[in-house]
This record gives structure tokens, C-alpha cells and sequence, in this order.
């Protein structure tokens, strides 16, 4: 058993820490929360000139050759900044996926170019269902000739306003979920921004009569749900590494206030009710770390986890909830207050909560698991 | 990262299950909650010394096999999974044998080591007194000196297994004029020496396991002071650390966590098992997660230790977090059971042989001993997070 970081990765956080904190100050963050876009192509292209985007694909798809773990890392510190933009949705929706059920084309396709920061991809999986069920896709591939012709309508679509391509998932004509990929820009294509807790870029997006060619197809028709299963698990992963990063941040954050603020003539952070509560936090945040980077680690080997992963997101996303409640408490009022950087991780922690799946959803995972 | 055992420890615990598995169908234990504090078997210990599963980590020339911490956090995971009663064994392995390594002399190791990995001496922790818990360093039992012995004139109280075990580790206070941190020393006292008298106490669940241990003028020969004097307090501070880190601080009860998911697939209300209850569904489960959560905060302990680096706030964490899961555990094994829950063991109708209602009322003590949660909890603020001193 080894729980430490190589030393590789050690410097790959490291380095993620100091870009992140001198290209993605707080001030951007709040920036991009108010943008349409909600993101920076400037800072995009320095995060692919690092080798970020491509840092977990084969080398032979123009990536750093390195493993989900390696990407776990980097989500972590990616998490602790609040990165903006569609960095998750590129890489680990949309590289991942096409990496794991893509053909050899499409892989030459769209792997370099995300590598190289020239591609935004992004996951049209949801629907006004809400649901992460097979049952929930209801927008249809209806057959034309050689082509499918997409209707429906995709709810919480990260960044698809921004992105080059969609991996669209539909209702297969005999059964199934078939999985396209789209160009964003095909006629018939309309978006809507959704005002979300986290201020992040979610949309709605309809499909009116939208055609798919045949060899959009990702993976094998009718067997989507398949790779989606996979996706979902990676992202519930990648997710837990956000709020892993996210949640220390509030605890050192925290932690520091309490050593600052005087009243009564003392640091707050003398009173023991202010100490046990960021003792309780510390318990949380270590707690997370370990539980979500088992789950990455058997990721990265391609060990079967299906109860790991659920474990970990069931976990992480109501420990980092209360972290970042604790953390609203000691800070006080000003902590409430726009200017103040402890909301930016609450309101995140609510969303990353529900997001692939909520603690209630991972938990009936886990008691099928164990054989309930 | 890499969170697989080596082949050698997937075989070690292969082995120590299998061993776990005859020696309970042969009928030298029955599976218990709680059996590492109140399973008193120095046959069962006896015959896991003779395995080579006590103080495993030690040097080998005091009969350890020099293996690492994850070794021994194996080996117990085992033994608390099978609930085996191995109360005898388990103070003497867990931080006395550690203490004798790190401070005792050649001769204390020599004569104690090869018979705790024996399993031949049990070992009682003589801390607390009626005085003196969570400030543990306001002790007031003196040990004074006396033609080179030391004379022993106090008490101490919550003293778990007194009754039955040979020696009992000892902090007195060695110079009551220097201020309360500096006064005090360890010791191991010979239970039956002279001047000790053990009186057990009765507990909420009805059971004899702790007491009162009190000394009058009892005689103990210099031989039984570890390490410096009047130092006691700096180096116990390690100890309890070993004390807290252990996977017990997780799997006390864990008997009764396989107990009632067993219960839940086998028995049926409304035409259907009880498993497919949604509510019991998703508190198992979040059971099962808290549980990996807490091992983890424990495996991450004994990693640390197999690099050399020591536990600091590190221990209070995963007991603090451990202990607490242990409570929800039972609470929730008593809402599955409804009205049966409070069926205690020898009761007729009592279902899970009654640890529910064991559980309720022994975990409340899970919080308390060792260090209480608040204790704990300044710990990790205080050692661990920096934060100040009111
Ligand atoms: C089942 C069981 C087995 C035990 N076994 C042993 C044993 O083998 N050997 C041994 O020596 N002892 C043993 N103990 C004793 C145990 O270590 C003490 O009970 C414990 O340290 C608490 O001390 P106390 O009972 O005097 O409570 P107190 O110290 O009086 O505490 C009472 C309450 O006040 C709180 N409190 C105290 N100080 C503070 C503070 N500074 N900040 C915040 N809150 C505080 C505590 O957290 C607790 O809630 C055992 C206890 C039990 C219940």
C-alpha cells in the first residue's frame, strides 16, 4: 500500500497551485461567473500549453500519456481555485468518452485537438427528467436514409453554449441509448443559458430536427448506456477530486480567519466551540481524500469499483456540504458576503453535491453492492 | 498511489481467517462484540502467539518478526471481524510492547516482550483516577522512593480487565513539587504485589470489566519504571496515539454491522425482505460508506508509521470520526429491530444474540474511553490545525 503522491504528481499539484493562483485569481473567478462565455480563451490556451487538457490520453493522440489519477490530482488543485470553464466537460465528458467507446478515427479526430486546447467538447446526457437512468433519455434517433435525425431536449448541458461538439445520448429506434457526436453548430441546435447556484454555464438545449450522420456514432447503437455508466463514473470521481481541493481550501481558509479575528479580546479561534467545529472539518476533509482517491486509483487501474465510486460520491458530496456550512459559521457574517470568497465554495459544494448523482442515488448503489 | 495489499499480506489474512474460521468451529470462541475489551481468553491469546501474531512488529531478537505496522492493521482487522475474544493480549501488543521498545530498559524488554508475544501476561491501563480523566495530568496517585523502591499510596478507577490481568501499566506522580506536567512516571506493577487492592465495578450493560485499583503502601523495585523519571508525561504522549489509531476505534461492533444486514435479507414484513426497505436501504449504505471512511482514516495511520513518520492529530481523527460511526451503528441496528431491539442477550425471543441492545448501551462508553471526543477534538485544533490556546 503506498497513500502518498509520486513525486511526479506531487509537482504536477504543485504547479497547478502556482499557475492557478496567478492566472485564476479570485477576481477572474467572479469575473467568469458574471460572463457569458465563462471563460477566458487566453487562460484556455495556457492550460494546453501546459498539457493539461491532454494530460491523461495516449501519447499517440498527441496527449501526456498519463492516468485518471494523474487528472485526479489536477482536478483537485483545479477545485481549491474554483476553476471556470469547460475544462471538466472537455476532458473528462467529452475525451474520455470518445477515448473509451470512440473508433480509431474519431479518436485521431478529437483527442489531438483537445489536447492541443483547439476543441471544446461537452455531454448532452440529462433531460427534464433529471434522472441519471437509461429510462430518462427520451430524445429520439429517428433513422433517415443513411443519417438519424435528433429531437429532444437536453437539460444542464455544461458549456454547451461554448463547445465544438456535442456527445449527444438518444433513445435508439429498437431500444437502447445510442450515442452521437454533434456539431454544435448543426442546424436545428438552439441553446438557452440556465442561472444556476454555482453561476456556472449550464443549458438547455433543444434538438429540433437535428441531423446526425452515420459515422457520428460513438460506440456501438443501442449499446450507449454502456459507456455512459463508465462516464458517469469517471465524472463522479473527477467531481469528488473538485471538492476534495475545494474543501481544504475552506479548511485552511478557515482555519485562518479564526486565528485572525479578535472579539472578546481573543482569537476566535481560541474558543473552543470555533475549535471543534474546524477540528469537525478536518475530519470531513481527510475523510474525502481517501475514500475519493481509492476510487481514482481503481479507476486508473481499470479495477471493477462500482461500489467504490459510489462510496466516494455519496461521501465527499455531503462532507464537503457541511465544510463549507462549518466554514459560513466561523467566518461570521462576512463570509455572506459577495466580496467574500467562502460563498464562491459553498455554492459550489451545493451544486457538485447533486451532480452525478446525489448521496441518496450513490447510496442505493452501494446497498445493491453489498448485497441488499 | 496504491491502495492494494502485496501478495504477501493478501496471504497473511488469508491465513489469519482461516485460522479464525476453525478455531471457531472447533469451539474455542464464539464470535462477540466488543471481545477486544471484554473477551477474556488467554487460551485464544495463547494460541495466536503461538500463529506469531503479537507484537509483530517489534524487533526479532525480543521474538517480534520486524514487520510492518500495515502487517499488524491486518492481523487486527481480522480478529475484530471475527469478534475473538482477545482482551489479553491486545493492551500489551497495541502500546505497551511499543513503550518498552521505545523507552524500557534491555532488561524490561527482555523479560516482558517474549511473553506478551506469548500471549502469556495481560496487561491493565492504569491512567484515570476519580480525580483526574480528561486531565489526565492532574493524577495524584504517588509513587515515592524508598530504599531504592518505589512506594505506591492512591487510586485508580476505570481500570478495564484489573481483575484479570497480571500487570497493570502505571503514571504516577514521582515529584509532587514540580509543576503537574513534570512530576510525573510510567510504571508496570505487578497486580499481586502486596498493597494492591482490585474491585470491580459493575456497568450499565450489567457486566464486570472495569474497576478500581487501590494502593496502600504498595511495594514496586525500581525495576518497574520505564524510562526516565518525573519524564512519564512526554513519553506517554506516543502511546496514546497507539491506543487511539487502531481499527477497534471502527470495527468494535462490527459483528453486529453483518449481524443486521443479515437480518434485514432474512426477514420479511409486508410479503417483503426487509432489505428492500428504502430507508434501510440507504442507512445501511450509509453505513457501509461511514465505515470505509473510517478505515481509511485508521489504514492511513498505520501507513504513516510503515514510513516512519509519527501520528500526530492523525489518531484523534479517525477515533473521534470512528467512535461515532460505532453509535450510529447500533442506534440504527435498534430502529431495524423495533420493539425486539431491546431484547438483551440471555432474554428469550432476543435477536443477534441481544447486541443491539448491548451495542446501545456499550458504545455510549466509545466516545469517553481513550480520550472523549471534546478532548479529541482539541487535539486536532490544537496539535493539528495550530489553532491558539484560550
Ligand atoms: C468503558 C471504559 C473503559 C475505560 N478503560 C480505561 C482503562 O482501561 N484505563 C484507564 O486509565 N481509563 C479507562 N477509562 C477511563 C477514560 O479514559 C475516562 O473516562 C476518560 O478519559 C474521561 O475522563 P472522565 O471519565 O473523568 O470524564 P471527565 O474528564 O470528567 O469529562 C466529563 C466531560 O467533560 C468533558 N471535558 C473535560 N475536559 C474538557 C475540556 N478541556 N474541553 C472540553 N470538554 C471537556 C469531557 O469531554 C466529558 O464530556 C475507561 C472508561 C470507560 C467508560
Amino acid at each position: 500500500m503506498d497513500l502518498s503522491l509520486t513525486e511526479e504528481q506531487e509537482m504536477l499539484k504543485k504547479m497547478a497551485r502556482d499557475f492557478l493562483a496567478k492566472e485564476c485569481p479570485k477576481t477572474l473567478v467572479r469575473q467568469m461567473e458574471e460572463d457569458e462565455k465563462g471563460y477566458t480563451p487566453d487562460l484556455w490556451a495556457k492550460m494546453a500549453e501546459l498539457g493539461w487538457m491532454g494530460l491523461a490520453f495516449p501519447e499517440a493522440y498527441g496527449g501526456g500519456g498519463g492516468a485518471f489519477l494523474d487528472l485526479a490530482v489536477l482536478l483537485e488543485e483545479q477545485g481549491r481555485a474554483c476553476l471556470p470553464g469547460p475544462f471538466f466537460s472537455t476532458v473528462v465528458l467529452g475525451g474520455y468518452t470518445v477515448l473509451d467507446a470512440g473508433s480509431e478515427e474519431q479518436k485521431k479526430q478529437f483527442l489531438p485537438r483537445i489536447a492541443q486546447g483547439k476543441e471544446i467538447m461537452t455531454l448532452a446526457l440529462t433531460e427534464p427528467s433529471a434522472t441519471y437512468t437509461a429510462e430518462g433519455i427520451e430524445l429520439t434517433a429517428t433513422p433517415e436514409g443513411e443519417d438519424f435525425i435528433l429531437n429532444g431536449t437536453k437539460l444542464f448541458v455544461a458549456d454547451a453554449h461554448v463547445a465544438n461538439h456535442l456527445i449527444v445520448a438518444a433513445k435508439a429506434p429498437r431500444g437502447g441509448v445510442t450515442l452521437f457526436i454533434i456539431d454544435a453548430k448543426s442546424p436545428g441546435i438552439s441553446y438557452t443559458q440556465l442561472k444556476t447556484i454555482a453561476s456556472d454555464k449550464q443549458c438547455e438545449v433543444v434538438f429540433d430536427k437535428v441531423k446526425a450522420p452515420k459515422p457520428s456514432i460513438l460506440g456501438a447503437p443501442g449499446k450507449g448506456w454502456l459507456e455512459v455508466e463508465k462516464m458517469l463514473q469517471r465524472a463522479a470521481v473527477a467531481k469528488c477530486a473538485e471538492m476534495v481541493g475545494g474543501a481544504q481550501q475552506v479548511l485552511e481558509m478557515t482555519v485562518d480567519y479564526a486565528k485572525q479575528r479578535v472579539q472578546f479580546g481573543k482569537p476566535i479561534g481560541s474558543f473552543q466551540a470555533i475549535q471543534h467545529h474546524c477540528a469537525n472539518m478536518a475530519i470531513d476533509v481527510d475523510g474525502c481524500r481517501f475514500i475519493t482517491y481509492q476510487a481514482a486509483w481503481m479507476l486508473s487501474e481499470g479495477i471493477s469499483c462500482t461500489k467504490e465510486v459510489a462510496m466516494a460520491k455519496a461521501w465527499t458530496s455531503e462532507a464537503y456540504r457541511r465544510v463549507t456550512a462549518l466554514g459560513h459559521q466561523v467566518h461570521g457574517g462576512i463570509g455572506f458576503i459577495k466580496d467574500h470568497d467562502m460563498q464562491l465554495y459553498y455554492r459550489r459544494a451545493k451544486a457538485a453535491e447533486v451532480t452525478y448523482g446525489d448521496a441518496e442515488f450513490h447510496r442505493e448503489t452501494v446497498a445493491r453492492e453489498i448485497g441488499l | 498511489m496504491d491502495f492494494r495489499f502485496t501478495p504477501q499480506q493478501e496471504e497473511l489474512r488469508r491465513e489469519v481467517r482461516a485460522f479464525l474460521e476453525a478455531e471457531r468451529k472447533q469451539g474455542t470462541y464464539e464470535t462477540d462484540i466488543d471481545a477486544w475489551i471484554e473477551g477474556w481468553s488467554p487460551e485464544m491469546s495463547k494460541k495466536i502467539g503461538q500463529k506469531g501474531w503479537i507484537g509483530v512488529t517489534w524487533p526479532t531478537q525480543y521474538g517480534g518478526r520486524g514487520w510492518t505496522y500495515m502487517d499488524r492493521l491486518i492481523i487486527t482487522e481480522e480478529l475484530l471481524r471475527y469478534g475473538a475474544p482477545v482482551q489479553a493480549q491486545w493492551p500489551g501488543d497495541r502500546q505497551i510492547g511499543p513503550s518498552l521498545i521505545k523507552y524500557g530498559t534491555e532488561e524490561q524488554r527482555k523479560e516482558f516482550l517474549p511473553k506478551i508475544i506469548k500471549g502469556e501476561i495481560a496487561f491493565a491501563l492504569g491512567m484515570s483516577e476519580p480525580e483526574a480523566g480528561s486531565d489526565l495530568a492532574g493524577l495524584k496517585i504517588r509513587a515515592m522512593g524508598k530504599d531504592g523502591d518505589f512506594l505506591f499510596n492512591g487510586q485508580k478507577v476505570w481500570t478495564g480487565g484489573a481483575h484479570k490481568a497480571d500487570y497493570i501499566y502505571i503514571v504516577a506522580r514521582t515529584d509532587p513539587d514540580a509543576p503537574k506536567h513534570k512530576g510525573i512516571s510510567e510504571f508496570i506493577v505487578d497486580l499481586r504485589s502486596p498493597g494492591v487492592t482490585v474491585k470491580p465495578l459493575v456497568d450499565i450493560t450489567g457486566r464486570t470489566h472495569l474497576n478500581e485499583v487501590y494502593f496502600d503502601n504498595a511495594r514496586v523495585p525500581r525495576s518497574g519504571l520505564i524510562g526516565q523519571i518525573n519524564r512519564g508525561w512526554y513519553q506517554i504522549i506516543a502511546q496514546l496515539d497507539y491506543e487511539r489509531s487502531g481499527l477497534e476505534r471502527v470495527m468494535s461492533n462490527y459483528p453486529l454491522f453483518e449481524a443486521i444486514q443479515d437480518y434485514t435479507r432474512k426477514t420479511t414484513r409486508n410479503g417483503k425482505p426487509l432489505s428492500e426497505d428504502p430507508v434501510i436501504r440507504n442507512n445501511l449504505a450509509e453505513l457501509r460508506v461511514e465505515y470505509e471512511v473510517g478505515r481509511w482514516l485508521i489504514y492511513r495511520i498505520a501507513w504513516m508509521l510503515t514510513q516512519g513518520k509519527l501520528p500526530n492529530y492523525e489518531a484523534a481523527e479517525s477515533k473521534i470520526f470512528g467512535t461515532a460511526y460505532q453509535q450510529r451503528l447500533a442506534a440504527e441496528a435498534m430502529r431495524i429491530l423495533g420493539l425486539s431491539g431491546q431484547l438483551v442477550e440471555d432474554s428469550p425471543r432476543a435477536p443477534l444474540k441481544g447486541w443491539a441492545a448491548r451495542s446501545t448501551m456499550f458504545s455510549l462508553a466509545y466516545t469517553i474511553m481513550g480520550g472523549t471526543s471534546e478532548i479529541l477534538r482539541n487535539v486536532v485544533a490544537g496539535r493539528g490545525l495550530g489553532m491558539p490556546s484560550e
